[in-house]
C-alpha cells in the first residue's frame, strides 16, 4: 500500500473511512514465524484457544491455517501444541 | 459605536457574549476568573445560548473543549498561569487535532514562589504547543483580538490564545469601543472546523498514529503555522477596513528613521512609547516594535522591520531558562542571524511576578543602548530592569 504524503492526508489525523482497521496488517513486526504441519495436526484447537491474536484459522471445527497478516510470531501456539506440529522459524523477508 | 468603561476581563467576556460560542468549559483562576464568571452570568441571564460546563480542573476544562470542538461546536474558554500549565498536555492535543478553540488567557507568573501577578512565563511555556498566540496591549486590543481570533482559528484550524497582562490589563478600566452584536456575528460568520463527528459519514478522531503517519501529521501542523501569518494579516485588514481599527502582526512606532529599536509585548508597549517620545525629544533616533503575535513567530516581518537597525533593545517579561535570555530576544536574534550588517542586541528581563516597569527605567536602557551602539559593542547581552542586587 502506497502511503500518502502530508499534503494528501486528512487534517488532524482523523480517519475518514469506517472499518479501516481491516486494511491494517499488523503482522509485519514478526521476527519468528509459526510453520504448521497440516498432515500431523489433530485439530485439537489448543492453539486456537491460546492464540492472543486470533490468528489461527478454523473452519467446521478443523484448523485450516495461520493468518500471517496478523500473527505476531509470539510462539504460544508452538509451545502449547500437544502433538508438536507447529514449529517456529526465523522470519525471512 | 458605543464606548464603555471596561476592564480587560470585562472586555473579553463581552466579546465572548457577542460571539455566543456553542460550548464554554472552564475552571476559575486568578486573574482570569472574572472572564468566565461574567460569561456564566450571561448564560444564567439567557443572553447567550452557550452550553456552559463548569469542570473540576483546567485539565478537564480544555479536555471538554477538545471533545466539543471535535463534535463541531464553536468552543471557548478562559484561564491563566497554573491553569494553562495544567492544560499543557491537552493544548498539544487541541493543536494536533486541529481544533479551532479560542482561549482568553491572562498572563500571570508561574509558581514557585507563588505569585498571582503578571509576567509572560505561562504562555511562553506553551509556545511550542501549536497554538497561535496574540498578546494584547490594552482592553480594546483584547476585545478586538478575541473577535479576530475566532475567524483566524476557524480559517487555519489552529487553536488560538489571546492574552492580556494580569491585573495591568485584566483588572484596569479603560474606554472600550464595543461593536454591535450583529457586526460581530457577521464578522465571525458561521462556525467552521476541519471535520465534525456529526458531519455525516462516520470518522475516527485521535487514533493511534505511529512511525508511519505521525510525522506527516505534525508536518501538516507546521505548515498550518507557516501559512497562518497570511490569514492573521488578512483578518486584521478586514477588521480594520470594517471597523476602523486593527493590530498589525508587528506594530512599528516611530521606526522610520530609527537605528535603535526597542522590542516589547503587551501592556509595556504603551509605557515604552512614552519613553521613546521622551528620548526622541532629546534627539535620539529610537523606535518601538510591538510584537502583537508571538506564534507563529513573525520572522520575515521582523527581518524587514529591523533591516535598518544598528541596535536592538529587547524587553522580555519571562526567561527561557536557557541562560541565553528571554524568548523574544532568543528568537529575534536567531531570525536575524543572516542579516548583514550585524545588529547589536541587548536583552533585559523585567517585570517578573508583576513588578512594575516605568518610563524612566525604559529611558535608561535606551540610553545604555545608545552608548553601546556608539562603542560598537555590547557589554552585557543580558541584564535586568528593576532587580535588586
Amino acid at each position: 500500500m502506497t502511503k500518502k504524503g502530508w499534503k494528501d492526508l486528512p487534517t488532524g489525523g482523523i480517519i475518514t473511512k469506517a472499518g479501516s482497521a481491516l486494511d491494517f496488517k499488523t503482522g509485519d513486526w514478526r521476527s519468528e514465524k509459526p510453520i504448521w504441519d497440516k498432515e500431523k495436526c489433530t485439530s485439537c484447537l489448543m492453539c486456537f484457544i491460546y492464540c492472543p491474536d486470533s490468528s489461527i484459522q478454523v473452519k467446521d471445527g478443523k484448523m485450516t491455517g495461520i493468518d500471517y497478516d496478523h500473527c505476531k510470531g509470539c510462539g504460544i501456539c508452538a509451545k502449547e501444541c500437544p502433538v508438536k506440529v507447529i514449529k517456529m522459524e526465523m522470519e525471512r523477508r | 459605536m458605543p464606548r464603555r468603561a471596561l476592564t480587560g476581563n470585562e472586555a473579553m467576556a463581552e466579546a465572548m457574549r457577542q460571539i455566543n460560542p456553542d460550548v464554554v468549559a472552564a475552571y476559575p483562576i486568578t486573574p482570569a476568573t472574572e472572564i468566565v464568571q461574567i460569561f456564566a452570568s450571561f448564560v444564567s441571564d439567557g443572553l447567550v445560548t452557550t452550553q456552559f460546563i463548569p469542570t473540576e480542573s483546567e485539565h478537564s476544562a480544555i479536555s471538554a473543549c477538545v471533545g466539543a470542538s471535535a463534535a463541531g461546536a464553536r468552543v471557548m474558554t478562559g484561564t491563566s498561569s497554573q491553569g494553562l500549565a495544567l492544560m499543557h498536555e491537552v493544548l498539544y492535543q487541541a493543536a494536533g487535532l486541529r481544533a479551532p478553540i479560542v482561549i482568553c488567557e491572562v498572563n500571570r507568573s508561574l509558581s514557585a514562589p507563588i505569585n498571582i501577578h503578571c509576567d509572560h512565563s505561562d504562555t511562553m511555556g506553551s509556545k511550542e504547543a501549536g497554538w497561535i498566540q496574540i498578546y494584547a496591549e490594552d482592553s480594546q486590543d483584547a476585545y478586538d483580538s478575541v473577535i479576530q481570533a475566532i475567524r483566524i482559528a476557524e480559517t487555519v484550524f489552529l487553536p488560538t490564545m489571546v492574552s492580556t497582562d494580569g491585573f495591568i490589563i485584566s483588572h484596569c478600566m479603560q474606554g472600550v469601543e464595543i461593536l454591535e452584536d450583529k457586526q460581530v456575528q457577521d464578522f465571525i460568520g458561521p462556525h467552521r472546523s476541519a471535520y465534525s463527528l456529526f458531519g455525516g459519514a462516520p470518522i475516527t478522531v485521535g487514533p493511534l498514529d505511529l512511525q508511519d503517519y505521525y510525522f506527516e501529521h505534525r508536518r501538516q501542523l507546521m505548515e498550518a503555522m507557516n501559512t497562518s501569518l497570511t490569514t492573521l494579516d488578512a483578518v486584521n485588514k478586514e477588521f480594520k477596513q470594517k471597523f476602523g481599527r486593527g493590530y498589525d502582526i508587528i506594530e512599528e512606532y516611530k521606526t522610520e528613521d530609527a537605528d535603535h529599536i526597542v522590542m516589547a509585548m503587551g501592556s509595556t508597549c504603551g509605557t515604552a512609547k512614552v519613553a521613546i517620545d521622551k528620548m526622541r525629544a532629546k534627539g535620539v533616533k529610537v523606535g518601538l516594535i510591538k510584537l502583537h503575535v508571538f506564534r507563529p513567530f513573525p520572522h520575515e516581518q521582523l527581518k524587514k522591520a529591523l533591516s535598518k537597525a544598528k541596535f536592538v533593545t529587547v524587553l522580555d517579561r519571562s526567561d527561557t531558562a536557557s541562560s541565553m535570555g528571554g524568548p523574544i530576544f532568543v528568537e529575534t536574534r536567531a531570525a536575524l542571524y543572516d542579516q548583514m550588517p550585524k545588529i547589536l542586541f541587548a536583552d533585559y528581563i523585567y517585570g517578573l511576578g508583576g513588578r512594575d516597569i516605568d518610563i524612566e527605567e525604559i529611558a535608561t536602557v535606551i540610553e545604555k543602548g545608545e552608548k553601546m551602539k556608539l562603542q560598537g559593542k555590547v557589554e552585557k547581552p543580558l541584564d535586568y530592569i528593576g532587580l535588586r542586587e
